[in-house]
């Protein structure tokens, strides 16, 4: 049973307010059945250290991935993983993590395509929680096991691959990587591993909006004037526009994601998570270096 | 990542059997103990930051230095964020393993050593590539400091 939307003011404003809970809303609703809390991070030992009573651990390296293929795991494999998190179909799924919610929207995007109906980020994760001084705890739940039913994955709306992003050239792309990444002169994050790309530059056409610009410096998310005015003003998006957003391996866009389509309400956008990885190793695919789209 | 072969000194062979005779649920609370068994940087670091080498190849800012003193004795500071403990505990498995041995012991130790802790399907083969960078820089600063 799907709990209530958390009604701060603040939420209202964006397209798609029931999204978002505030620390008040879940700390109020820790206890409701129906509700699970899970936690995503980058670092795998995060949640160990501590989270928030009652939530489960959800890593995206280890489980939402395939462990073969690039990939991620097909419906029955999300199925058996939410069933044994304790997580039901009709559950309200409330994702926090590290790092303004980077991990955290990216798993809500992998569940996004399996439909789990009633998806909502804490805004402002792990951080501000702890910067609030609210309970945390070490001890990790025993959730009933659930039966979760085995839904097949929908790529088609959020997600988009390499060949649909070659046909999409011309229309509107963001590139959320670090400007050092987008020029070309670096090819992976400051201070991040070298994840294996040939070549450095973006793909012809998009703009460059580094995806923590929509985070607060507590970590929640900047308010839809200040949001309007980084993607509409800045990087020209139209209401009706078909927009692309990639980073690297497609994490840090599903958090740009997350704001143009939930936050923002833009019909139409896709995750292209093969990002610069498959994108800068492709053969013959069109690179543009340099500052200009 | 190297992949020499050398041996596990008895320290890292202990660190190494001590995992995978965990069942997998437990492994991971043996690296965040290690993560909180990493000592604090001695104040002549923590003072000048600047000293010590960056790993970048650790999802998390990780940083250290290493010591080769007279006798041959290597020593290693290592400093990373409270909030990267997956970072902390593969650094406090490499002080646990390998400070106070001799040089020579540490150069033998195997470039693969981080695929023999069991930790590949929980902690992923690409966040344990920050373990076989750690130790790779680590060689290479005792090697050039005995040069």
């Amino acid at each position: 049973m799907a709990l209530p939307f958390d009604p701060a003011a603040k939420f209202q404003e964006y397209a798609r307010p029931e999204m978002l809970v505030s620390t008040d809303w879940l700390a109020a609703h820790l206890n409701d059945p129906g509700l699970v809390v899970a936690e995503s991070d980058e670092d795998v030992l995060l949640y160990e250290t501590g989270h928030i009573p009652g939530a489960v651990k959800l890593d995206w390296h280890t489980e939402l991935n395939d462990p073969v293929s690039r990939d991620y795991v097909d419906g029955a494999g999300f199925a058996r993983l939410m069933s044994d998190k304790g997580i039901s179909r009709d559950s309200t799924l409330v994702l926090y993590g590290d790092r303004n919610n980077w991990w955290a929207a990216y798993a809500l995007w992998v569940c996004t395509l399996f439909g789990h109906p009633d998806l909502r980020l804490l805004d402002g994760g792990r951080a501000k929680w702890i910067a609030e001084g609210r309970e945390m705890t070490t001890e990790v739940p025993e959730r009933p096991r659930t039966e979760y039913p085995v839904i097949e994955r929908d790529d088609s709306s959020a997600r988009a691959f390499r060949d649909e992003v070659q046909a999409h050239l011309g229309q509107p792309l963001i590139d959320v990587r670090s400007p050092g990444e987008y020029t070309g002169e670096l090819l992976h994050m400051p201070d991040y591993p070298q994840e294996g790309a040939l070549r450095g530059g973006h793909i012809p056409g998009a703009r460059s909006v580094p995806w923590s610009r929509a985070a607060a410096e507590d970590a929640t998310f900047r308010t839809r004037a200040e949001l309007e005015a980084i993607y509409a003003g800045e990087a020209e998006l139209r209401p009706a526009d078909d927009v692309v957003v990639y980073c690297r391996i497609g994490e840090r866009s599903s958090h740009t994601w997350f704001v143009l389509h939930h936050l923002l309400g833009y019909p139409h956008v896709r995750n292209y998570d093969g990002s610069w990885t498959e994108w800068g190793n492709s053969v013959r695919a069109p690179i543009r270096r340099g500052a200009q789209p | 990542m190297t992949t020499d072969s050398g041996t596990l000194n008895p320290r890292l062979r202990e660190i190494s059997e001590d995992f995978t005779a965990l069942p997998d649920s437990e492994r991971l609370q043996l690296l965040l103990e290690f993560a909180g068994e990493l000592p604090p940087l001695p104040a002549r670091y923590a003072e000048h930051h600047d000293q010590l080498e960056q790993v970048p190849e650790c999802q998390s800012p990780l940083f250290l230095a290493v010591e080769v003193g007279a006798d041959g004795i290597v020593h290693l500071f290592f400093d990373a964020p409270p909030e990267a403990p997956t970072t902390r505990g593969f650094a406090g498995i490499l002080h646990a393993g390998l400070d106070g041995l001799d040089a020579d012991e540490v150069l033998r130790t195997p470039g693969e050593f981080s695929a023999q802790l069991g930790l590949q399907d929980l902690v992923s083969p690409l966040r344990l590539r920050g373990l076989a960078a750690m130790l790779a820089r680590i060689k290479r600063q005792v090697r050039e400091q005995r040069a």
